[in-house]
């Protein structure tokens, strides 16, 4: 529901606001590289944490080629397998969807959402960036020390991790966690202004539930990173203290070779405990900035305001508080108590409900709406359905009895690529086309767009519900090669270079979305103000792109929600934020002050 | 407001809009500085916590063999107490605007924190050079390891201090400008001698208190 009332007492005069000592860039060297402007950094986030993703994205592919065509290639063998794996795992989670829904959509929409001329900490804020630079850095030097670099898998399971047959277990295994040393270092840096600018630094009238879904993700799952990358970091410290000075905090006694090693006394246990206490927030670190930014999404391009507001808020809190009793998910198969087991699969499934919640709430936000089929909307909707599918095999895995049958099959590759791989992929790509006119002043090339649009989503499919099937009929996840296995039809073969084939293509389609990128910044339509005719503060900056300190003169006053689409009486389908009740244009014919109810 | 009632809000209603409109923004938070420290201090608790449940966790293993313990580690204890009081001492007279006290107060607040980081070291030796010392024993390694990431997270907390100690010396007469850093730097001691008092207690004091806790929880 939603009114707008005609009141003059309801004006709120823009108050003196004691304003904040903003950063001044005084050379190019301050101003484009080492920047403290939350938008500079942002888009240094970005560029870096694409660049290194390019890098995972043609690791896929030579793991894709493996696999639809064993043999084909002589430079591919067990060990670069491995080593392809690991990378492209590691880098796709943390350093490309990690750093670029936090470190990217973050600094660039925290400040210019809640109304704030900057982050609160701005040197700090580039000290981050700098830092996960560093982390990037030393992870892509792993690629060129003696032995390349580590083929542990992205979970980094000791002791198998720092023991010889593995590759990279010389330099490989201590870059990688050196490199996820620093980034969380980086992190937290960052982290700690992206929540104390939201609970700080809020423009007037800006209340904690005016605030736009996207801000309450990032928020959200900025908390959680806070609170669970200590304890990779903790983890890794102790790997690394095992691998460098010998020590056996996760190393039990081994033979190797028929000669005892010096290790002995170590849980390896308890890293799957740590490295998971980290790792399955983690998914929602991924998921609760995607889960805000496509609500926004959503409701701007179906011009309607969300359906159940509080109720998404609650449900990303809920969701993020429930994320850290359920990692012991992942380990079903580790030789737990069954009570255990039982635990965390009742806690597992018990996250459904608040997600659940929050994809009705889409499909209504979406009922009745003024859909307007735009590419943003394409990749919401996209995202919708993607996730619900990957979602429901979570179910399923979140059983002890169905995944353990299951597990370290493609079934769970296919899962997992589904609901934190492709689902989010889609909301950043969605998201991209709906900012890039606020960072650039232009529209992306909609041609293009679309091309990209269907070619990654049914391509997505395309890839990995086959993949499902073959994790049924117990095909491996991470096996170089199938080989003569009697249980594994000549169908999977087939199937597997139909995937590779589909992959290849979609990373096609992924150049086409990187030549429009830079295409449009020259050559695409020019934009103007606010293109979607959008509410949230974003989009009403004096200058577009907004320049430096955001607000201008005076920061913005804040008089409405966030989600005042189609609002009855208004003249424009879309009230800004920061319109004063008196300010609102009335439909023609209707003067006298209008109490209109929308349909909910 | 309680966090409680603030998420209950309807914000799309029009009397609750009246109430939000009301709303000072960031004239009416607290400062950014104290929100991010004492983030910072829960992110630092969740680390140490860790770190104590893997502790524990590992020693309720078998085979587990306790590390031998360090008399020197209860002075260390009783010089970080000192250098905690000589903070708050700091703080104090920050609060009542005596500069040459605040000087004192912050001086021996971070000797005697650098004197506790040196008795450390030496605590790091004398178990070095014991004949039971042996790396792969997990107890000396999580010793190892918990001391050296407390003397690290000191160690940066003597960076502040230095920095604060700069701004008083320079700054000196407008004590309101140096307050809030004597502040912050004075909580961070606290919480630091907090963790320290919690990991000597259970993990290094000597009487197996863990063990006493693990049998409490019915884990031994």
């Amino acid at each position: 529901m939603a009114e707008v009332t005609q009141y003059a007492a309801d004006y709120v005069p823009p108050a003196e606001v004691e304003d904040v000592e903003l950063y001044h860039a005084k050379s190019w060297i301050t101003r484009y590289v080492f920047c403290q402007d939350a938008k500079v950094i942002a888009i240094q986030y970005s560029l870096t944490a694409t660049a290194i993703g390019l890098v995972a994205l043609v690791l896929s592919w030579l793991m894709r080629l493996q696999l639809g065509f064993p043999d084909a290639f002589s430079f591919i063998d067990a060990s670069a397998y491995y080593q392809y794996i690991t990378m492209h795992g590691m880098i796709m989670v943390i350093y490309l969807l990690t750093a670029l829904f936090l470190g990217g959509f973050g600094n660039y929409l925290i400040p210019l959402m809640v109304g704030a001329r900057d982050m609160v900490f701005p040197y700090v804020n580039m000290l981050s960036y700098w830092v996960y630079l560093l982390a990037v850095l030393v992870l892509a030097a792993s690629f060129f020390v003696p032995g390349g670099p580590t083929g542990a898998g992205w979970t980094l399971y000791p002791p198998q991790a720092i023991l010889s047959g593995t590759p990279g277990q010389d330099y490989g295994i201590a870059l990688m966690l050196a490199s996820l040393i620093l980034f969380i270092i980086g992190f937290t840096m960052g982290g700690l202004n992206y929540v104390v600018t939201v609970l700080q630094a809020r423009a007037r009238g800006m209340t904690l539930m005016r605030m736009p879904l996207t801000v309450w993700g990032i928020f959200t799952a900025t908390v959680l990173a806070l609170l669970a990358f200590p304890a990779l970091f903790v983890g890794s410290v102790m790997l690394l203290f095992d691998k460098v000075l010998g020590t056996s905090f996760f190393m039990p006694t081994i033979v190797e070779m028929g000669e005892q090693l010096q290790y002995g006394g170590g849980s390896p246990i308890l890293f799957q405990h740590l490295f998971w206490f980290f790792g399955h927030p983690e998914v929602y670190i991924v998921a609760l900035p995607a889960f805000g930014i496509v609500s926004d999404l959503i409701s701007t391009h179906a011009r309607k305001n969300i359906f159940g507001y509080r109720m998404m808020v609650w449900a990303i809190v809920a969701i993020g508080a429930l994320s850290f009793v359920v990692w012991a998910h992942h380990m079903y198969v580790s030789g737990m108590n069954p009570y255990f087991g039982f635990f965390f699969a009742t806690t597992t499934l018990i996250i459904a409900v608040p997600t659940a919640i929050k994809v009705y709430n889409w499909v209504l936000t979406l009922w009745r709406g003024n859909i307007h089929l735009t590419l943003p909307m394409l990749f919401a909707m996209a995202f919708i359905v993607t996730f619900v599918n990957g979602g429901i095999t979570g179910l399923f895995l979140g059983n002890v009895v169905v995944d353990v049958p299951l597990s370290d099959t493609m079934f769970v590759v296919a899962h997992f690529h589904m609901v934190m791989g492709v689902a989010p992929i889609l909301v950043i790509f969605g998201a991209i086309y709906h900012w890039y006119p606020l960072l650039t002043g232009r529209m992306l090339n909609q041609a293009m767009g679309h091309f990209h649009f269907w070619i990654t989503f049914i391509g997505a499919y395309a890839i990995y519900f086959p993949m499902h099937y073959l994790g049924f009929i117990g095909v491996p996840r991470r096996y170089f090669e199938i080989g003569e296995t009697e249980f594994i039809p000549p169908s999977a073969v087939t199937l597997n270079e139909f995937i590779t084939v589909a992959a290849l293509i979609v990373g096609f389609a992924q150049m086409v979305f990187l030549f429009n990128l830079a295409w449009s910044l020259f050559k695409g339509k020019k934009a103007g103000r606010n293109p979607w005719r959008a509410t949230s503060l974003e989009w009403q900056t004096p200058d577009v792109p907004p320049g430096h300190g955001n607000w201008g003169k005076e920061l913005p006053v804040v008089y409405r929600w966030a989600y005042d689409y189609s609002v009855p009486g208004a003249a424009e389908d879309f009230v800004p934020q920061n319109v004063a009740p008196a300010d609102v244009k009335m439909a023609k014919g209707r003067g006298e002050p209008v109490v209109g109810v929308a349909p909910a | 407001m309680s966090i409680f009632s603030q998420l209950t809000e309807q914000p799309w209603l029009p009397a609750q809009s009246r109430v939000d409109n009301l709303y000072q923004g960031r004239g009416s938070a607290p400062p950014a500085a104290r929100i991010g420290l004492k983030m910072f201090l829960a992110v630092a608790s969740v680390l140490f916590m860790l770190l104590i449940m893997a502790y524990a966790g590992r020693m309720a293993f078998e085979d587990w063999r306790p590390a031998p313990e360090s008399r020197l580690l209860w002075l260390n204890t009783f010089v970080l107490i000192l250098s905690s009081l000589a903070m708050q001492w700091a703080q104090f007279t920050a609060r009542r605007g005596h500069l040459a006290d605040l000087k004192i107060g912050l001086l021996a607040g971070g000797m005697t924190a650098l004197a506790f980081l040196v008795g450390q070291m030496f605590a790091w030796r004398q178990l070095a050079t014991m004949g039971a010392f042996d790396v792969t024993n997990p107890a000396i390694a999580f010793f190892y390891l918990i001391t050296g990431l407390h003397a690290l997270h000191l160690l940066g907390g003597l960076v502040a201090w230095g920095r604060t100690a700069d701004k008083v010396w320079r700054l000196g007469f407008e004590v309101a400008k140096v307050r809030q850093s004597v502040e912050l730097c004075t909580l961070y001691w606290h919480f630091l001698l907090l963790v320290w008092l919690v990991l000597f207690g259970l993990l290094f004091s000597g009487n197996n208190n863990i063990a006493f806790v693990l049998a409490i929880c019915g884990i031994t």
